[in-house]
């Protein structure tokens, strides 16, 4: 039998901290068996998943660049989902980002200096900001609701970052193969580390955080956000309006999945390709809600995630199990974290919580 | 060099007295599709099982891995866990192995379909296009239309040669054919293929042929009653009346020879590109619909191509607009081969750039 | 009309699994539940149904298998998002990995296996008209079906009771609360019947379309079929619309491709996306009239105390 739920006077700090934990706890169980299912040692298997990568300063390092792009735009799209506002086409201003900022990289190719890399910055956020602005645009000017356009042009910039890498940015001397030249130095992000890829993108990934935190906690803005999503009637009457919170909102997350998508071509890849992002725009919004709309949040829900897939490959390489269960492996662990989360504004209402809970 | 040649032998000396440290080789892959695709990552893990079954050594792969900046850790991690040979096998591969391999120095690398080698990085593709000379001339004889269907993925140097190489076999046996090409912008995705084979269709073509990984063209080739010729395997099982033969990748005596290589200190960076002579390529067994005749044509032109009597990008060829580029009794060299990105005559259409 | 013909037959199926899928994500949607979850229920309903297909040998027994295997993906997500009061963006997320991910796990043993397709099925006399009788009676059942499936959900909706609370649920979870009506089993029947039409639009994928399993090979048609509820501005019409639309652009480009247009392959890729986006700003205009259709409890979550 499921426990009943009784709503809480108010949320529970205790749990704010604790669900995590037993979420984590559920997805161990989970994972012991499903590894047991699948044939192969869970101890083995976990330990693939979770201790294996971050077990070196190598491992740590390679979490911290992952992670980066999921962080940012995880900050920027809670602000968004807050507000109310669906921007659930990140992907392609991600995409436009990366785009604009190499294009910047291969106009200044073979020069030197320390203007490339804050103007392919420029170029990076002006290019993700022009592509949300299109769906702000069209959402504010013509009522075109904003998960229908900001998904469709996804689509439409990736097809556009493969017309251009198979045209005006390909490589010359590349053999007609679809990818750019790779970047000189002057625009590739600085190294904390010279045997690691880590790059000082992680870093602006964290100022990022304290800035979201300061927005949506300190502002007069971050009030603005937060009346419109949860009360849009009242934020009208208070002289709000709808439309800057809309306009503001797609605007930082564009901008800042732009700089994302900048980050990515001048830090860990270091040219344009056909394809620059393994669905980090889309993964983001998960990051986002795990981390429960709060940047401090999405700091740990993007390290989370992150690790998800480093683990995923480890378990690859040490134990032959196909990525597929990667993925089941990571549904799992995203149901219980999202449903433990009911811990913090309900209880339960039975005399076993524990063995209950089990029963989810 | 004179050191580390001494070193290689040693280690090959210790492993032909110690037979059992062979078991103790480690080989990697990496793959950009799962290997569900039942096209190009497929054809890979294929080659991986049958060096598994072949040498008794202990290989690890990852699938889907997104070529970016993820591909560069994965490689990494296989150059950093004992792994002593790792096959990459994608072009977008080929920057990050590169990379890793400055690195790794006693790893040693291959990467598929690329162009730059380094002292521990090889490169090895696979000339298709030879079996496209061969589909091409069976298309010329048995089209009726003279309208063959093209269904490609992404305007890549290796698609447009396979159009070329086909084209050019196609119009050898019927000048008056012409080849129709639809691009879906996709390696596997058996929906849109579909589409683009009823689209080819509708237009008259009666022969469909594929750069594309999944047998759904051919599916509709079988219902709608035209030919088809398969891809990466052979695909008689989904089109056993619509399929005339197949091109089959096939990687398991090279990835087999370069391991056997790895264990007997004899590897050395190399390019390879095979074709039909090393079995890289192969041909599917005709199917019922082909005649006798076209048979021994096909069959002729693959012991041609075989013997190296025969090239596909022989002369006299002419482009688009119908000027001779390249003079009778001339090849076309490899170099301009590898990068190819302009369309012989009788291709509809422009790449698109 | 030599060409117009067979090109409308390929628009049809290009559009029957989009119509499938959200059909079921516009019930579920007026009931005030968004399940961004249809793709992972699409390619399970995908996976199923070749197995069962194959294992069976009935089409009809695999397209009810297709649609249980939606249904058990749309009861987990029912479960998370009514029973434990998770977020519905993230779950459906979290629901498309996991489907996708589990698919090609039941899947391994099925790659390289064929099936014919299910059978289609021509009406005597009338599918012999000129014309009209190969383009409107000679299609296969599901086709029909999927047609059969816009009026009854036109009529559910607009024409029942069961309609009127699902979208008085949909509209205002507390005021229907208030009424007497119980919130949480609509909208889980709701999200059944969401999850089991994604699972038959997969199955269409995997049975008719192109009869054959690999992986992910629903290839984003849960996310069009997402964006088509939105576009229709929830009404059951312009879900038909919009899917006989987009489908009908991406066969057209192929065809203007295999027509020789001077256009490249990517512009042309593009086109089906950016007409659903023209056409959505060109009915959206008029604001009143999407408020109206708009469920305005979407996405939020309901407790019978609060």
């Amino acid at each position: 039998m499921l426990p009943k739920l009784a709503k809480r006077p108010t949320p529970s700090r205790f749990m704010v901290y604790l669900s995590p934990v037993l979420a984590l706890f559920l997805s161990l169980l989970a994972g012991i068996v499903l590894f047991l299912i699948m044939d192969v040692s869970p101890w083995t298997a976990l330990h693939a998943f979770f201790i294996e990568p971050i077990s070196s300063a190598y491992g740590l390092s390679e979490l911290a660049v992952k992670a980066t792009p999921l962080i940012l735009i995880g900050v920027a799209l809670s602000l968004g989902f807050k507000a109310g506002v669906w921007n659930i086409g990140a992907e392609g201003q991600l995409i436009v980002g990366g785009l604009c900022g190499g294009a910047v990289a291969l106009y200044f190719y073979e020069q030197e200096g320390f203007h490339i890399i804050p103007l392919m910055m420029l170029a990076g956020v002006f290019g993700g900001m022009a592509w949300a602005a299109i769906v702000a645009f069209l959402r504010v000017k013509f009522n075109a609701n904003e998960i229908l356009t900001s998904l469709m042009l996804s689509y439409v910039a990736g097809l556009w970052l493969n017309l251009m890498v198979h045209g005006p940015l390909k490589d010359p001397e590349g053999f007609n193969f679809p990818e750019s030249r790779i970047f000189s130095d002057s625009a590739m992000l600085p190294l904390l580390h010279e045997d690691y890829r880590l790059h000082i993108g992680f870093l602006l990934a964290l100022v990022i955080v304290g800035l979201g935190w300061i927005l949506i906690s300190r502002t007069l803005l971050g009030y603005q956000i937060k009346v419109s999503g949860a009360a849009p009637a009242a934020g009208e009457h208070a002289g709000f309006s709808t439309a800057r919170i809309i306009w503001v909102t797609l605007l930082i997350g564009g901008g800042v999945a732009g700089l994302a998508g900048m980050i990515e071509v001048s830090g860990p890849i270091g040219q344009l390709l056909p394809s620059i992002s393994p669905g980090y725009g889309f993964t983001a919004i998960i990051v986002a809600y795990v981390g429960r709309l709060h940047p401090v949040g999405a700091l740990f829900a993007g390290l989370l995630l992150a690790l998800t897939y480093l683990g995923g490959e480890t378990a690859q390489i040490q134990l032959n199990l196909p990525v597929a269960v990667t993925g089941v492996f990571q549904g799992l662990l995203l149901f219980f974290l999202l449903a433990c989360d009911v811990l913090i504004h309900y209880r339960l209402q039975f005399k076993q919580p524990a063995l209950a809970a089990r029963g989810a | 060099m004179l050191i580390k040649k001494t070193l290689t032998m040693l280690a090959a000396m210790a492993l032909a007295v110690n037979g059992g440290a062979a078991a103790e080789l480690k080989v990697g892959f990496v793959y950009v599709g799962p290997i569900g695709d039942h096209g190009w990552s497929y054809q890979h893990d294929q080659g991986r099982l049958a060096v598994e079954k072949e040498l008794g050594v202990e290989t690890s792969y990852v699938e889907s891995v997104a070529e970016g900046a993820d591909a560069e850790r994965v490689i990494r991690q296989l150059a950093s866990s004992g792994h002593d040979l790792i096959f990459t096998t994608s072009f977008g591969y080929m920057n990050p192995t590169n990379k890793v391999a400055k690195r790794f120095k006693k790893v040693k690398f291959e990467h598929a379909t690329g162009y730059k080698r380094a002292k521990n990085v090889s490169t090895y593709s696979s000339r298709f296009y030879e079996g496209r000379a061969i589909i091409g001339a069976i298309a010329g004889r048995m089209t009726k239309s003279n309208v063959v269907g093209y269904i490609a993925s992404f305007p890549i140097p290796e698609v447009i040669r396979g159009i070329d190489a086909f084209t050019l076999a196609l119009r050898k046996e019927n000048p008056d054919a012409i080849v129709k090409v639809v691009w879906v912008n996709s390696w596997f995705d058996p929906g849109k293929e579909s589409d683009a084979a009823k689209a080819l269709i509708d237009q008259g073509a009666d022969i469909i042929t594929q750069h594309t990984d999944s047998p759904a063209p051919l599916q509709v080739a079988e219902k709608r009653g035209v030919y088809a010729f398969g891809q990466a395997s052979d695909m008689k099982a989904f089109a056993p009346k619509a399929q005339l033969t197949s091109i089959i990748d096939d990687w398991s005596p090279y990835y087999i020879e370069r391991v056997k290589a790895v264990m007997d200190g004899s590897w050395e960076s190399k390019d390879t590109w095979g074709g039909l002579d090393t079995g890289m390529v192969k041909m599917a067994p005709y199917g019922d619909a082909v005649p006798e005749d076209v048979r021994k044509l096909a069959d002729s032109i693959e012991k041609s191509i075989v013997d190296g009597s025969f090239h596909p990008f022989q002369g006299p060829i002419k482009n688009q607009k119908g000027e001779l580029v390249v003079k009778e009794g001339e090849i076309l060299s490899d170099e301009v081969l590898v990068g190819l990105d302009w369309y012989v005559e009788g291709v509809e259409g422009s790449i698109p750039k | 009309m030599e060409i117009l013909v067979p090109a409308l037959l390929t628009i049809i199926t290009a559009a029957t699994p989009l119509l499938f899928a959200a059909l079921g994500e516009l019930i579920t949607e007026k009931s005030g539940v968004l399940n961004l979850g249809v793709e992972g229920m699409m390619v399970m309903g995908a996976i199923i149904g070749f197995v069962a297909v194959h294992y069976s040998g009935s089409a009809f027994i695999a397209v009810i298998a297709s649609m249980l295997a939606g249904g058990v993906m749309a009861a987990i997500f029912a479960l998370l998002v009514l029973r434990f009061h998770a977020s519905q963006v993230p779950t459906g997320l979290a629901l498309t990995i996991f489907g996708i991910g589990l698919s090609a796990l039941i899947g391994q043993s099925m790659i390289g296996i064929a099936y014919e397709g299910i059978p289609h099925v021509s009406i005597p006399f009338l599918s012999s008209i000129p014309v009209l009788g190969a383009l409107l009676f000679s299609h296969d059942l599901l086709v029909y079906f999927s047609l059969v499936m816009v009026f009854a959900v036109y009529y559910f909706l607009n024409k029942t009771r069961g309609g009127l609370i699902l979208r008085a649920i949909g509209d205002s979870h507390d005021a229907a609360h208030a009424m007497g009506y119980s919130v949480i089993r609509v909208r889980l029947l709701a999200t059944l019947f969401g999850g089991a039409m994604a699972g038959l639009g997969g199955a269409y994928l995997s049975l008719a379309y192109s009869p054959l399993w690999v992986e992910q090979m629903t290839a984003g048609r849960g996310w069009i079929a997402l964006a088509l509820v939105v576009f229709a501005t929830w009404r059951t019409g312009r879900v038909l619309l919009g899917a006989y639309l987009f489908g009908g652009i991406t066969i057209l480009q192929l065809h203007a491709q295999a027509l020789g247009i001077g256009v490249p392959a990517q512009v042309m890729s593009m086109l089906p996306y950016l007409a659903t986006v023209l056409v959505l700003v060109l009915i959206s205009r008029d604001l009143g009239k999407i408020k109206l259709n708009a469920p305005a409890s979407l996405g939020k979550a309901f407790h019978a105390s609060s």
